[in-house]
């Protein structure tokens, strides 16, 4: 649904502003070379634009600190209606690795609410492209949560019908021959 | 003269053709040295909970639900890739991959839980203990990681706390 509506409301031109709110530099230089001819983010209808008055998308980098918390939160609504927030960057998407610093607050999504994480130390700017046309509905993202659970314990006392053989010879059927 | 050398440019940026790259029509590979998504192997894991000891971002969680039964959990949320998971594992049960497509709009689709079969020995019912000091020092486990809300736990505490952390553990005194 979020997907039919972006595919509405923002067309084909997306005019991107880039907060960062204390990261170390490296998402930056990696949204820049996004827009440099060589990746040619413009063929999407991608434009930075210097106010967020003129946004339709933040490009947030760096986590939320306790210097920048507000300022970026006015730079949110300072954005006109239909907004999409891209956090960049690990640190944006979890706090970064300096999470439990008495500086940083978490992740992004404390500050404001965030539509599309593309996760990465930095991420590569092909990741960025694939952010952006996931949220352009281009592309199908890719990623889903794993999980692996243990269906039966090879330990016999859970398993008392398997055990065969009766008195002081009780063999586990189940057990792997040596 | 000026002319010539704008006659030379033009020539020059008609050489240089298409530039950009076709990037998502067209795949695009990661280099060779690339470290990408860390995947971790259930089958060759034996939850001796190194990764998430020695994770600089304490993106890996381990919680002892009973006895039997480790659960180790990759969140993945604040993962720097650096790759150190991969270099302390003991079994090489996590490989760094080349996966670098990772942009979702919900970040819990980036983690991975196990759940992991600790033996146990069959007379007190107790894990294994490494046979020398050195060798436990190196499989530090038995961490209590809060896994609803996705924190991890401190393992030393400035104090003592009046009730008993594990319940089967009750002293009697005089």
């Amino acid at each position: 649904m979020l997907k039919n509506l972006c595919q509405k409301m923002f067309g084909r031109s997306l005019w991107v502003y880039h907060a960062n709110s204390g990261g170390c530099n490296g998402c930056d230089i990696e949204v820049l070379n996004v827009l440099t001819p060589y990746y040619d983010a413009e063929r999407f209808g991608i434009k930075l634009v210097g106010s967020p008055r003129h946004a339709d998308v933040m490009l947030c980098q760096g986590p939320a600190m306790r210097s920048t918390a507000r300022a970026l939160r006015r730079a949110y609504e300072a954005m006109p209606a239909p907004k999409l927030v891209f956090a960049i960057g690990s640190c944006a998407c979890g706090g970064g690795i300096w999470h439990d610093s008495y500086t940083v607050l978490g992740p992004v999504e404390k500050i404001v609410p965030v539509d599309f994480y593309i996760p990465g130390c930095p991420p590569r700017p092909e990741a960025i492209i694939y952010g952006v046309a996931v949220a352009l509905g281009l592309v199908d993202k890719k990623i889903a949560p794993v999980q692996f659970k243990q269906l039966e314990m090879p330990i016999p006392r859970y398993h008392p019908a398997d055990l065969a053989g009766q008195g002081e010879l009780v063999v586990y059927t189940k057990a792997e021959k040596v | 003269m000026s002319l010539l050398s704008k006659l030379h440019e033009a020539v020059l940026c008609l050489k240089a053709g298409r530039v950009t790259l076709p990037y998502p029509a067209q795949p695009r590979p990661a280099p060779a040295a690339f470290r990408g998504r860390p995947i971790f192997d259930a089958a060759k894991c034996i939850g001796c909970a190194g990764c998430a000891n020695n994770c600089p971002a304490r993106e890996i969680l381990v919680f002892d639900v009973c006895q039997e039964i480790r659960i180790l959990k990759y969140l993945g949320r604040r993962c720097t890739y650096c790759g150190r998971c991969a270099e302390v594992c003991p079994e090489k049960a996590i490989t760094m991959s080349q996966e670098f497509e990772t942009a979702t709009n919900r970040i819990s689709d980036l983690q991975q839980r196990l759940e992991l079969f600790m033996s146990t020995c069959q007379r007190c019912g107790r894990c294994f203990t490494e046979p020398t000091p050195l060798e436990q020092l190196k499989l530090k486990g038995y961490r209590f990681d809060d896994l609803e809300n996705e924190r991890w736990v401190f393992r030393s505490q400035a104090y003592l706390s009046r009730e008993t952390a594990v319940d089967d553990v009750r002293i009697e005194l005089d």
